[in-house]
């Protein structure tokens, strides 16, 4: 694949990212540190013949990116954790109603107000389940400035092969971040775009969601001679509300299992220096740049470190996981939050023995804090 | 010959969740002649309901349809509007809905003056979830978050639609389904945004508790806060007040309607035209 050499900061590849993947609308409001996503996305839509409308309110945001994304359109919103919280149920009618779209939340210190201008990763479960109810998110996590373009036009992807909202985490220090990165030319991006699948047949014939158990709906544009019916309610392969039972549950059955059987679609992580390892260090975004410094440290020391990244954490790598950690004795998971993955690789490794090294004062962790935590285990 | 609905009608849904009397029907059919008289193609119609009783609009009507969540009609409407400026989106929605969880996208789809056409039919109460309080309540009455009585002040959906920047608002009542008809027509044929106020009844779960037990009563009394804007504009303000008037209450052809302006925004990004400034706007802050 070919590649550009650009200048920019995390942010700003973020909303070019969104307009090469074919992103048409943007609906958000101002809120630190995700803003600059809606400040730079202001000027590139409408030049390409797109939308970008700051709302009255983070609900308004991610509802009219909804709605421009049942008309077909590719459709982006751009948040931090208070925004997440309020855009929480909305989230679940795009869940429960599959609609596609993308949402980048550039983590702040939480909860509440918490620490607007400082980093934190303190978003990790919220992603998972932000609304309400059963479905299964799709969650990645970009841990380079080049990752905040990738992991967006890949998002993108993702929302419209599975037909449903993909949250992408990006941390204040990464959203902020300014300098260079190799990105994929906008040519290569465009010709990657997989559109999302549609009905062609007659429209008596089409049933937008009476899909098979493991499939997503197939939901065609607005206004294009296909009427159907949108709602969060549980409903029908018309898209009608019901009750029957059995229709309810193969639904929500539905919603999950239609990235749970294909988890190897939406799977993505890095190793770096894991071939000798004989400490595992598992950290994401700007948290696993001090990760890899540190290791180059603890080598130069004589102690064998590697590190593992998730790039998507929702669904988590837990295969690839439990592989290292059968093997790997001493385990260290290093993240801006109490325990938030923590928690999730104890599952993937069944085991509890799982070290942690956590920080929520707002501050990044350095390379020398993991290098000390390391030789202490 | 008897109007027929049944091609505008998902009959599969019907008979609908509404309760024996509910003005909800009367309104629904209103707005599919409203539709059949402009010619409009089904296919080129969104309906967008929120939750409540009127949340269920939409999925009686066979066009492009959407449930949303509560409150928040206009903003989903607002992204489908933008994303096809070409094509009419109608909400709907109670007074709970649009008043109260979705009283900020209400101002702010009317201060926008983005062309949507927002109905929202005003029965006083929470009637699908028993009788709450809504912001259209009359003081004094009984709701079952308020057994002693009401203390709280109504909103005036209209002087509200209006004092934030709709450029049509309108209000009627379900007892005259002829002039309903042809309001609703002005109203989606106004280009920007369209606050048709419709009044109508709740015997049921408003009327049971305040002496109008029955869909008779309800509308009596509906008939007896109401009067047509011609009366009204010609009484004193002790005459005015407890009244509503009805009819056309604000009419402005000339105001910039958002998608329009939108498309400037295009052409500046696009070279064609240079930045807007406040020059270009015949109203100055």
């Amino acid at each position: 694949m070919a590649t550009r050499e650009v200048i920019s900061t995390g942010n700003e590849l973020a909303a070019l990212a969104a307009v090469d993947a074919g992103c048409m609308f943007f609906g958000g409001y101002p809120l630190t540190p995700s803003s600059e996503i809606m400040h730079e996305i202001s000027d590139l839509l409408p030049k390409k013949g797109g939308v970008a409308i700051q709302m009255e309110d983070e609900i308004g945001g991610i509802c009219a990116v909804i709605g421009a994304a049942m008309v077909g359109q590719r459709a982006l919103t751009a948040t931090s954790g208070p925004g997440m919280s309020l855009k929480a149920e909305q989230l679940g009618l795009a869940q429960m109603a599959e609609v596609p779209l993308v949402c980048v939340n550039v983590m702040r210190g939480g909860p509440s107000t918490g620490l607007p201008t400082r980093v934190s990763q303190g978003d990790i479960l919220q992603a998972k389940n932000p609304s309400h109810g059963d479905y299964k998110s799709i969650t990645l996590c970009a841990g380079s400035l080049a990752e905040c373009y990738t992991e967006v036009v890949r998002a993108f992807n993702l929302a419209d092969r599975f037909m449903q909202p993909v949250i992408v985490l990006l941390d204040e220090t990464i959203g902020h971040m300014h300098g260079k990165a190799n990105i994929p030319t906008a040519e290569d991006v465009e010709a990657g775009i997989v559109p999302r699948k549609r009905f062609d047949g007659p429209a008596e014939e089409y049933f937008p969601y009476g899909v098979e158990h493991d499939e997503p709906a197939v939901l065609n544009p607005m206004y294009e001679g296909y009427r159907y019916h949108f709602t969060g309610l549980h409903h029908d392969k018309k898209g009608y509300p019901t009750e029957e039972i059995e229709t309810c549950r193969k639904l929500i059955q539905r919603l999950e299992d239609k990235v749970a059987f294909h988890e190897d679609e939406v799977e993505s992580f890095e190793e770096f220096m894991m071939e000798d390892a004989e400490v595992m260090i598992i950290a994401y975004g700007s948290v696993s740049l001090a990760a890899k410094e540190a290791i180059r440290h603890l080598r130069a020391d004589g102690i064998k470190a590697g590190l593992f990244r998730p790039i998507t954490i929702w669904p988590s790598p837990a295969k690839k996981i439990k592989e290292h950690t059968d093997k790997i004795e001493k385990v260290l998971v290093v993240e801006l939050n109490i325990a938030q993955y923590h928690g999730e690789i104890q599952r993937a490794a069944a085991r509890l023995d799982i070290d942690g090294l956590f920080k929520v004062n707002g501050r990044p962790i350095s390379p020398h804090e993991i290098v000390s935590k390391v030789k202490e285990l | 010959m008897a109007f027929n609905y049944d091609k505008y009608l998902r009959l599969e849904k019907m008979p609908t969740l509404w309760c024996w009397g509910c003005g909800d029907g009367v309104i629904l059919k209103a707005f599919v002649r409203a539709i059949d008289k402009m010619g409009m193609s089904q296919d080129d119609v969104c309906v967008v309901s929120g939750i409540g009783c009127s949340g269920r609009f939409s999925s009686y009507v066979d066009f492009n349809t959407v449930h949303t969540t509560h409150g928040r009609t206009i903003a989903y409407a607002t992204g489908i509007k933008l994303a096809r400026p070409d094509k009419m989106v109608v909400c709907v929605a109670g007074d709970g809905d649009a008043l109260a969880i979705g009283g900020n996208h209400t101002i702010h789809g009317c201060r926008r003056n983005i062309d949507l056409t927002m109905i929202i039919i005003n029965n006083f109460i929470y009637g699908l979830t028993n009788s709450q309080t809504s912001p259209t309540t009359p003081k004094g009455m009984w709701t079952v978050s308020q057994k002693a009585g009401n203390i709280d002040p109504t909103f005036d959906t209209c002087k509200l639609a209006i004092a934030a920047g709709a450029s049509f608002v309108a209000r009627e009542s379900m007892l005259d389904p002829k002039r309903l008809e042809k309001s609703m027509i002005k109203a989606m044929q106004h280009k920007g945004f369209s606050m048709m106020e419709v009044l109508s009844n709740c015997h049921i779960n408003l009327g049971r508790k305040n002496k109008m037990v029955s869909a008779m009563e309800n509308l009596a009394w509906i008939d007896s806060i109401t009067t047509t804007k011609k009366k009204y504009d010609a009484m004193t303000p002790e005459e005015r007040l407890n009244l509503l008037p009805t009819g056309i209450l604000h009419e402005d052809t000339e105001a910039d309607e958002y998608c329009d302006m939108y498309a400037e925004i295009q052409k500046v990004h696009q070279g064609e035209r240079k930045v807007i400034t406040q020059d270009d706007f015949a109203k100055k802050i």
